[in-house]
């Protein structure tokens, strides 16, 4: 304000006003772009140590533990050993003994297996129980008994039916990924406002067209959300599936040497299906955020 | 002039949880084509129930709702309606938002050369024509209205119904849009219904003003005539006593003898 009605008063005086003027917007250019480089560097600072400080608060207590429990290996140890793992992943001697990387690949071809089977089938249903609300009230009473069953009760009954393990193992993941998807697609389905749907009628538009133009973009969001919830449960799921189902498999592997009393590689498999999940999650955050029209 | 639209004795009643609630009661209009209606009245009276109804979103309990001398049952392309929260749809391009009713309407009898060029002439129609390839979410407010307005003519519609167009936006776009709305209505020869609370806009823009009364059980309380010279210009207007002498009659219908409900 001051500033303003200063030089609105120094307009009709002598111009020796100006020259001072002068140097301040100029001093101002040359020291903006230092200026933003210093915030973008004290931006990312911001942004990257308070993780950093959180990782290494992690590894500093599990040092100590470590240290204080017998057996327990500490970041070091591990470290070496991981090195040891990762220097051949892709070893094969046989059935019960292959490397780190074949295990990996063998688990994410079941979630991929079950997952997408479960997605087939859940996306779609899902649809028609948000538009039919008598197939809503049908599927209601299975849906709610069944999806709080814990994942690994299914197995059982997938050993008895399909006689082997591996299907097993995919049909635990496949009736544990299924229910997010389904009632997320429901919900979606339900919640397409009020408003696109009168422009449907107004339009007069086919079937067809306002599944396409209207009801699978405005859900399609939702459907994501299902799908990254679903893919999280499964590969929380296919680690446990493994170990009770056997065979090569990250789940089986920690069982595997857990008997081979390594604990420096169960350590290195907690990271492993951590560092996967994430990059499984991320990944689908990522599509997610392409196709959102917000 | 023959009664485009009709409705006679009309009744809509809702089933609510606490029973059965009574929105409008024996409601008889009739709309003759090129005719600009405002139906106006106090929050809650059922103004948009009844421009419902004559876009076949709702269906009257009672009565009889016609158009062309054919019972209304359904929306349908011919009696297009600009939404108040002009309900683009966010994914689809401002072309491509107009496309979609163009390509209903016309699509079985013209080639897509010919439904390209009727939405182009749309968005040309409401000065659009450089924000084309945007989606709603990149435009203003008023330019989103102006495309659901472009969306409804492109159509071809025998009737326009639009509920509140304006009311969601500042009042110095709103002005523009009510003159660009003007000289559109002009040039087509439109068939217009348009909810409003907004007085001004209605003796502006109408040639026949809907009073409704209070609701529950809102009826037509007055049909008033607005006989002012066409093309109409709203700084002339300003001036103008006859204008104001409608006005005030607006008024004194709304704030005398239908007092504000306690609750709105």
């Amino acid at each position: 304000m001051s500033a303003v009605y200063e030089t609105v008063q120094a307009q009709p005086e002598v111009e020796t006003v100006v020259p001072p003027a002068q140097p301040v917007p100029v001093k101002m250019t040359m020291t903006k772009p230092k200026f933003e480089l210093q915030e973008k560097l004290a931006d990312g600072l911001r942004w990257i140590i308070p993780p950093m400080l959180g990782i290494l608060a992690f590894i500093a207590l599990w040092a100590l533990v470590a240290q204080e429990t017998e057996n327990l290996p500490g970041p070091l140890k591990t470290w070496e050993s991981a090195k040891l793992l990762f220097s051949d992943p892709f070893y094969n001697k046989g059935p019960n003994d292959q490397g780190i990387g074949w295990n990996i690949l063998y688990s994410l071809y079941r979630v991929g297996i079950g997952f997408g089977l479960a997605a087939l089938v859940g996306i779609p249903l899902g649809f028609m129980i948000g538009r039919f609300k008598f197939l809503a009230a049908m599927t209601a009473p299975i849906i709610s008994l069944l999806r709080p069953v814990s994942p690994l009760a299914w197995l059982p009954i997938g050993l008895l039916v399909l006689h082997k393990a591996e299907p097993a193992s995919i049909w635990v993941i496949y009736i544990s990924s299924i229910w997010p998807m389904i009632l997320n697609t429901a919900v979606g389905v339900r919640q397409v406002p009020q408003d696109y749907l009168n422009v449907a009628r107004v339009l007069n538009l086919s079937e067809w067209k306002v599944f396409t133009r209207i009801l699978f973009p405005a859900v399609l969001p939702h459907v994501l959300t299902g799908v990254r919830l679903a893919i999280g449960i499964a590969w929380l799921v296919i680690v446990a599936a493994e170990m009770l189902t056997g065979g090569v498999g990250i789940g089986f592997w920690v069982w595997d040497e857990w008997n081979n009393l390594n604990v420096e590689h169960i350590i290195i498999a907690i990271f492993v299906v951590g560092i996967i999940g994430l990059l499984l999650e991320q990944g689908l955050i990522w599509i997610a955020k392409r196709f959102s029209y917000e | 002039m023959e009664k485009f639209v009709h409705l006679d004795h009309v009744d809509v009643k809702f089933s609510t949880k606490k029973g059965v609630y009574h929105a409008l009661s024996d409601i008889n209009l009739s709309i003759d084509q090129g005719q600009f209606f405002t139906l106006i009245g106090h929050s809650g009276c059922g103004k948009s129930t009844l421009l419902n109804i004559i876009a076949g979103l709702q269906d009257a309990t009672e009565g009889a709702a016609l158009c062309e001398g054919r019972e209304i049952k359904g929306p349908g392309p011919e009696r297009a309606v600009v939404f108040q929260n002009h309900s683009l749809l966010p994914w689809l391009t401002c072309y491509d938002n107009i496309y979609l009713g163009v390509e209903r309407v016309f699509g079985a009898k013209e080639g897509k050369a010919k439904l390209k060029q009727r939405t182009l002439a749309a968005l040309d129609l409401v000065g659009l024509s450089h924000a084309e390839q945007k989606r709603p979410n990149e435009i203003s407010g008023g330019m989103k209205q102006r495309v659901g307005i472009a969306r409804a003519l492109a159509m071809e519609p025998k009737i326009l119904l639009m509920d509140e167009p304006f009311g969601a936006l500042d009042a110095l776009t709103r002005a523009h849009l009510q003159d660009e709305l003007m000289k559109i209505v002009a040039a087509t020869n439109s068939t217009v219904v348009m909810v409003t609370h907004d007085v001004d806009e209605a003796v502006l823009l109408s040639d026949r003003i809907v009073m409704l009364t209070n609701g529950p059980a809102a009826t037509i309380g007055e049909i008033l005539t607005v006989d002012l010279a066409k093309p109409r210009d709203r700084l002339a207007l300003a001036n103008d006593p006859h204008y104001h002498h409608i006005r005030s009659r607006v008024l004194e219908f709304l704030y005398q003898r239908q007092m504000r409900p306690v609750a709105a």
